[in-house]
């Protein structure tokens, strides 16, 4: 069964190992999460389940979406996303998914949507290296040549200075330090895309295992 | 940012005594030297607690033959078995830094009593 959750982030602070070591953690307010709806290979031609998140009101959902809760008997919910799954049929809709599918241990991808640059240098955007400050030049945060004299253009896919984040980020391989159904967290080691307060997705590491 | 005192509350000791900038303490700390554990002392001056919560450390600077050591722990490390309060010190800054380039009677500190 592929396990994935939906979550917000928290914010960080840090715990200690068995050996007294400091781990850095980020604490996720994940779940309890609803399956509204389970798509499989027969019916949509692929295997995925839609998870929702966080309670919303009656009142703010309109009618097709309503349909759609009704249908998973669910209440309505803020977040819908959809995860791809190896086999929908362990889920049916309607089912809680809380913080205790993880558990400790575990490794986890997270994806989110990162937090907003503006439009930033080569430097800070790419990781190109600075010029000189001083002693005489005048390229400092520059970024470069941006090609040869006789191809006359710039190619395409020229790293330059542009807009940064607020896009869709994925951080492979972290370690679940600690998963607590009742109290629906989940410390997962390092840092996690996002502002605190942004929505969080969770699933099992496709790399690590 | 309560879910985050939440977390920090199961790491959080209690019962530590109650020291500051200026005071000399005595940081008892395990170390675990070919496979078997011991505790080791690290007396000196408290010169600088940064941090809030479970983030909170603590920087012990001593002179040892000349040559100034500084250690700094976090407070709630459960590698540090007893923290003692050898003597407190009456300071006027948090940060104490200008002990660094002080020696011998200069870095005295005056007692609190």
């Amino acid at each position: 069964m592929t396990k994935a959750i939906l979550a917000r982030k928290v914010g960080m602070t840090q715990v200690y190992d068995e050996n007294g070591r400091v781990v850095p953690v980020t604490v996720l307010e994940a779940g309890p999460c609803r399956v509204v709806q389970v798509k499989s290979a027969d019916t949509d031609g692929y295997d995925s389940i839609q998870l929702g998140f966080v309670d919303k009101k009656e009142n703010r959902v309109n009618r097709p979406l309503k349909g759609h809760f009704k249908k998973a008997d669910t209440k309505p919910l803020q977040y819908l996303k959809e995860f791809r799954v190896k086999d929908s049929s362990a889920y049916s809709p309607g089912q809680e998914i809380k913080a205790d599918t993880f558990s400790a241990g575990d490794y986890v991808d997270v994806s989110a949507v990162a937090r907003g640059k503006g439009f930033a240098g080569s430097i800070k955007k790419m990781g190109f290296s600075r010029g000189p400050k001083t002693h005489g030049s005048h390229y400092h945060r520059g970024p470069g040549s941006l090609g040869s004299v006789d191809a006359a253009r710039v190619f395409k896919g020229r790293r330059l200075p542009g807009r940064m984040g607020g896009w869709r980020r994925t951080i492979q391989g972290l370690s679940v330090v600690d998963a607590d159904g009742d109290k629906n967290l989940i410390l997962v080691k390092g840092s996690v895309p996002g502002p605190r307060g942004g929505l969080v997705e969770i699933k099992e590491a496709v790399k690590k295992k | 940012m309560d879910l985050i005192k939440e977390v920090e509350k199961k790491v959080i000791k209690e019962g530590l005594p109650d020291f500051s900038p200026g005071d000399s303490v005595k940081v008892h700390v395990k170390v675990v030297e070919g496979g078997r554990e011991r505790t080791q002392a690290f007396e000196g001056v408290v010169i600088r607690r940064q941090g809030s919560g479970a983030r909170e450390n603590f920087t012990v600077r001593r002179v040892t033959f000349g040559i100034g050591v500084e250690r700094i722990f976090p407070v709630n490390s459960p590698s540090i078995s007893k923290i003692e309060v050898v003597k407190r010190g009456k300071v006027r800054r948090a940060k104490l830094y200008y002990l660094r380039k002080r020696r011998g009677k200069a870095a005295r500190i005056k007692e609190r009593r």
